[in-house]
């Protein structure tokens, strides 16, 4: 009946099998760390690195007990135990009644303060506390790649994320297909692109590099292939990009648009040079093939497109 | 006339799909003939198709899910296989077209053809049993419940041969799964089947919780109930709040793609938000449709094996009704990232963290039963304590999920997939193969192989965690879900250590089979002839295994919580069972095709909507609705059992019991 | 829906009163109107995630015409006074049927179905003049969701008419049975079920949506 008693080979061979097992676990586990969300290169990652491992300590702090005091009971008060008191009519506990639903009470309760403080510092909308001023970037997910448009300076990318290092960036994001979600894992919070709707969005990076970024909501057949690369500058070797690529390559206007809104997928790293002022408004309100025209700010479709209380 | 039907429907050209549909068919086809040949085809369909006994109708619901189980693994490891060999340069075998149906197929058959009726299926067997009453309150419905669902099934599969599953994802959002980005017919199949199925799952709640609240055994009051009875209870009455909400969901898509409205399109002023909060109005109440009947499954399973009631009883209860509760106030935490704003992102990621804390009772309360019993390490508690080691890890990273700033960074990645995985597998698939090994003699009459069982334990239990534990690693380097192809070659030891894990599974259902086949040829050597082959506590072992027809010549009379136990308990200590009660004849309900009958009108006006043939769906509706006006006619739905065949079988059981109650005080 | 169940585990032997007041499964004339409560009530969340949807999409109109521009408070009165009345001539039916008097069952019951086709009539006229003005549910999400849940009611009336067409044929070929009187008191329980759901739909989108 007890398959742990009649076997007591057994017991030596998972021992070497468990160090064979632990050694392989902690060097994948060293070789794993330092990646994707665990190596975050800016301020809001940072923090949410930070409460993503204090919350998996606190719980730990429960949980490692409890599973070992499961695997000790059920072992201790096994029926081939003589030693174990039997006590086939206790069935309930006053004291401990109290204290196992005291102990998740608790724990939840410093979670949830957690929780509730975390959202708000780390509200994807609120503008993040700079010296520098903040970017803007104006974000558009297309089937199947994304479309970057510095309205400050009048350039536009696509599948190529520059930003400035220590320099806050503002986002403002939406689709021109379907939902899609922005997200650059080192950079922290992602946020969802919807079609005539806008979100918004901050971060910062604080460490020079290129970083992965990719769509984080299934878009369709294509979806794999929305990758693309951010890349963080020194903010004068920024300007400098920001500089030459004004007025280099296309023109993004409601001709180039059309073209790009062709489905297509991994497509390489493309810049224009020019863009016609108020594209991302226009798409946000399905206006494009009107860009030349002024676009009504009270068109209904507008008014409505605020996916946040402070977006649109 | 055949609408967008035609030949180009049929997958000529990919080999993965014909093939299987080949074998699908011949193999329904052949064990169609043996049926006919063995001269079983009476007795399967008096004794299960048309049967209105709950107990049969639950059996039919297990075997549904077990097949689809099977549709659904084959989903699974195809996925897994595509993503290890889909990296860097290589494309792998399948292309997006065929992949992306894949991982919706396996999300929606595994959750509604799967998990629902594998769970349904335990109510109807246990329920009525556990109440100590005869069947359920509507036993008619209950077949035409099943039914129902089976013909959901039976749309979902007939999309691998006929046309293409939806490649949206089991939820299907818009705009993507709306006309202009879908235009084919897949999200049409999951739309419809859906439908039908859904109408099913309603009308077994409304069933099941008539049967819990109105029909109990003399004396079982609302607090004598057993757990699992208040656990299902709890889930059908969320049934009942939340798939309403489904079906309007999926209807408005329905419009919206059949009739051009603009509830979820880009245009037109639709909204596609609304969408996502409503399919979550339902769907994260119907995790705990899941799960909650899963918690019931194993505090029977505890009591049982620690020999010892349940600890916390009343504890038990109100933490199953507060989940109940909040469970449906916590759907927002599915879209923390869609910018709703600081307060509402915090008052629900909180309210989803309240959930842990009745979840956390329940798992120190299974904790404490064990503590001070004398546990028997049978194949169910061998699922128990894997549950309780493996849920805790899921309910981890489930409040981690519901911390919206760590949610920022993890929604939708591979962590989330090896979250749900981790409650889904670790919480209702392990309480299911437990309840499985628990009930199966009370169905047929033996025990299963108890080696083997363990053998399906361990292959679940390891293969869970190597097939999900690397997703979270991946999740955690920002990896997202649902990709066909995978570009960074560093991923490649994670996922084919996940492919490893998915294969072990896989030899577990393979196990499950074989100890199945296994068990009925030795069958003699594990007969059950008691009733009672586990020391079991509740009602459903006081009769025979397999009950009879109307389970319990005289209803029993209720004195305390553990129903059976007290009776058991009373007869060893007088060595007597109770004095013979006055039998008398028992009324119980015909059997009847009315279910059979509209399923297939169901399913023929499911299929013609899918392909736009409107008058194939006109004469579907006309001939549901005669069905119905043809059996409201009948006016005999009841046939009488007479009483000497009652007594006879009454004796024949006690003459047993009390053989097993002197072997019992012989050994004592 | 079926309401038709058969007898269940009833006929269980003098059980002795367990003091708990619990005395046993309910007999089928409880048992069956509680399920058909249940059902109801599962119906009205039904209604109740229309209504969110159409409180959701009130002013998504794209442009097209609005609430105020397109409904008629005073045809929707009538209607709203027929679908009352029907209400009222049901519960005459229902006590008519307890003391079997089966002519005036089937009046009760004929005038019942009589109003509730006029008020399905007017409804479709107004569906009819709408779509013919262009403010079809294919012009915005707002008519979408307008046509949709009123299209819904429609619906469910559009099936209780069929139920009472139905239960009157039952009622003449098989008189006040017991399962017959059972299915009365769910057909009554659902059509004031429809008219609670219509008073709702009223206030909400009528009155409301006419506010200046």
């Amino acid at each position: 009946m007890d398959p742990f008693g009649r076997h007591p080979s057994c017991f030596r061979s998972t021992r070497v099998v468990s160090r064979i097992a632990l050694t392989a676990t902690s060097i994948l586990l060293l070789t794993a760390c330092n990646r994707g969300i665990l190596d975050p290169v800016g301020p809001v990652g940072q923090a949410e690195k930070t409460i993503l491992i204090n919350s998996t300590a606190i719980m730990l702090a429960i949980i490692i007990p409890t599973m070992i005091a499961t695997v000790a009971i059920a072992w201790w008060f096994r029926r081939g135990n003589k030693k174990a008191t039997y006590r086939p009519d206790w069935e309930y506990s006053g004291a401990i009644e109290m204290v196992v639903w005291g102990i998740p009470l608790l724990t939840i309760m410093l979670l949830g303060g957690i929780a509730w403080i975390g959202s708000h510092d780390l509200e994807p909308s609120k503008p993040l506390a700079s010296a520098n001023p903040p970017l803007r970037v104006e974000v558009v997910s297309l089937d199947w790649k994304w479309l970057f448009i510095y309205p400050d300076q009048g350039i536009a990318t696509v599948n190529q994320l520059v930003v400035p290092e220590k320099t806050p960036v503002s986002y403002r994001l939406t689709s021109a297909t379907v939902w899609n979600v922005f997200f650059v894992p080192q950079f922290g919070t992602m946020i969802y692109t919807m079609p005539r709707m806008t979100t918004q969005l901050h971060l910062q990076a604080d460490r020079p590099g290129v970083y992965d970024g990719l769509s984080a909501h299934f878009s369709g057949d294509g979806f794999p292939g929305m990758e693309f690369k951010a890349q963080v500058l020194p903010t004068d070797q920024f300007a400098t990009w920001a500089q030459g690529s004004r007025g280099q390559g296309g023109a993004l206007d409601a001709a180039s648009y059309a073209e790009l809104t062709k489905p297509t997928s991994y497509v390489k790293p493309m810049t224009y040079g020019t863009v016609s002022p108020g594209l991302f408004d226009a798409i946000v309100a399905d206006r494009v093939d009107q860009l030349h025209l002024p676009i009504p700010q009270a068109a209904p479709s507008v008014e409505k497109a605020s996916a946040t209380p402070s977006g649109g | 006339m055949l609408g967008k039907l035609s030949w180009d429907a049929i997958p000529f050209h990919d080999p993965i799909p014909l093939i299987t549909s080949l074998v699908v068919i011949l193999a329904v086809l052949g064990i169609g003939i043996w049926v006919w040949r063995k001269g079983y085809w009476p007795a399967l369909y008096h004794g299960y198709i048309t049967s209105t006994d709950h107990k049969k109708i639950g059996i039919m619901y297990i075997v549904l899910a077990l097949l689809m189980l099977v549709r659904g693994f084959a989903d699974a490891i195809m996925m897994r296989l595509q993503q290890s060999l889909a990296i860097g340069a290589s494309q792998g075998y399948l292309p997006p077209e065929h992949y992306n149906q894949i991982f919706s197929a396996h999300g929606t058959i595994m959750i509604f053809f799967v998990a629902m009726p594998f769970v349904i299926g335990f109510m109807n067997f246990v329920v009525p049993l556990q109440l100590g009453v005869r069947d359920v309150a509507f036993p008619t419905m209950n077949n035409v419940s099943f039914w129902l669902t089976a013909s959901g099934a039976l749309l979902i599969n007939l999309s691998l041969f006929i046309g293409e599953f939806a490649r949206t994802g089991w939820l299907a959002y818009p705009p993507l799964s709306e006309l202009e980005f879908s235009p084919g017919v897949g999200v049409d199949y999951y739309l419809v089947a859906l439908q039908i199925s859904g109408v099913g799952t309603v009308l077994t709640a409304v069933n099941f919780v008539t049967t819990i609240l109105k029909t109990r055994a003399p004396g079982m009051s609302y607090l004598r109930m057993p757990v699992f009875c208040w656990t299902s209870l709890a889930a059908n009455l969320i049934i009942l709040a939340a798939f309403p909400v489904l079906t309007v969901t999926l209807a408005l898509l329905m419009l919206d793609r059949y009739m051009g409205f603009h509830f979820f399109t880009n245009d037109g002023g639709g909204n596609s938000m609304l969408y996502m909060n409503l399919i979550w109005v339902w769907g994260h109440p119907e995790v705990y449709i899941l799960v909650l009947p899963a918690f019931g499954i194993y505090s029977e399973v505890a009591a049982t094996f620690s020999g010892k009631p349940l600890f916390g009883y009343r504890s038990m209860v109100f933490a199953t009704m507060v989940i109940c509760i909040v469970s449906l106030m916590v759907w927002l935490h599915h879209f923390f990232t869609m910018g709703a704003g600081a307060n509402i992102n915090a008052i629900f990621g909180i309210a989803s963290m309240i959930i842990g804390i009745p979840t956390g009772v329940k798992i120190y309360n299974w904790l404490f039963t064990m503590y001070g019993g004398r546990v028997r390490f049978t194949v169910p508690m061998y699922y128990l304590i894997g549950f309780m080691l493996t849920f805790v890890g899921g309910g981890l990273t489930g409040v981690l999920l519901a911390i919206p700033p760590v949610d920022f960074v993890v929604h939708n990645s591979l962590f989330l997939v090896a979250h749900f995985h981790h409650v889904i597998i670790g919480g209702v698939v392990f309480a299911l193969m437990a309840g499985y090994t628990y009930w199966f003699p009370k169905a047929f009459g033996f025990t299963l192989d108890e080696r083997l069982g363990k053998m399906i334990f361990w292959c679940w239990f390891i293969g869970f965690h190597l097939a999900f534990m690397p997703l979270y690693v991946l999740g955690l380097w920002g990896g997202t879900r649902r990709m066909q192809h995978i570009s960074d070659p560093s991923w490649a030891p994670w996922l084919n250590v996940a492919l490893l894990g998915a294969v072990i599974i896989g030899v577990g259902i393979v196990l499950t089979v074989v100890q199945l086949l296994y068990s009925i040829k030795t069958r003699e050597q594990r007969l059950d002839v008691t009733g009672d082959p586990w020391d079991g506590r509740t009602l459903e072992w006081l009769t025979l295994s397999p009950p009879p027809h109307y389970n319990f010549a005289v209803l029993p009379d209720v004195h305390g919580e553990e129903a059976y136990w007290i009776r058991k308990q009373t007869a060893i200590k007088q060595d007597a069972l109770i004095d013979e009660p006055d039998y008398q004849p028992i009324e119980m309900p015909i059997d009847t095709p009315t279910g059979v009958i509209c399923a297939f009108f169901a399913s023929l006006c499911g299929f013609a909507v899918i392909w736009h043939i409107w008058w194939l769906a006109i004469l579907g509706l006309v001939g549901a609705f005669a069905v119905f006006v043809w059996y409201a006619w009948q006016d005999e739905h009841e046939h009488i059992i007479p009483v000497e065949e009652v007594r006879a079988n009454a004796r024949e059981r006690r003459r047993i019991r009390m053989e097993h109650l002197h072997s019992l005080s012989q050994s004592t | 829906m079926s309401t038709e169940v058969a007898t269940i585990g009833l006929t269980h032997g003098a059980s002795e009163d367990t003091g708990l007041g619990h005395r046993g499964p309910e007999s089928k004339s409880i048992v069956v109107p509680y399920g058909f409560w249940l059902f109801v009530l599962s119906d009205m969340v039904l209604f109740s995630a229309l209504f969110a949807t159409y409180a959701t999409l009130t002013n998504a109109t794209d442009g097209g015409p609005t609430s105020n521009q397109l409904f008629d408070r005073n045809l929707v009165a009538i209607e709203t006074l027929a679908l009352l009345i029907s209400s009222f001539t049901c519960g005459l039916a229902m006590i008519a049927a307890k003391r079997k008097n089966m002519a005036w069952t089937q009046i009760w019951l004929l005038v019942t179905g009589l109003l509730g086709a006029v008020f399905l009539f007017i409804e479709l006229y107004e569906f009819a003049t709408m779509v013919g003005e262009g403010a079809g549910p294919q012009r915005s999400a707002f008519l979408s969701a307008f046509f949709t849940l009123v299209g819904c009611h429609g619906a469910h009336v559009t099936a209780g008419l069929l139920w009472i067409g139905t239960m009157m044929a039952q009622l003449w070929a098989k008189g006040f049975r017991e399962h017959i009187m059972r299915r009365l008191l769910c057909l009554s329980v659902f059509w004031h079920a429809l008219d609670i759901i219509w008073v709702a739909i009223f206030t909400i989108v009528y009155l409301i949506g006419t506010l200046p």
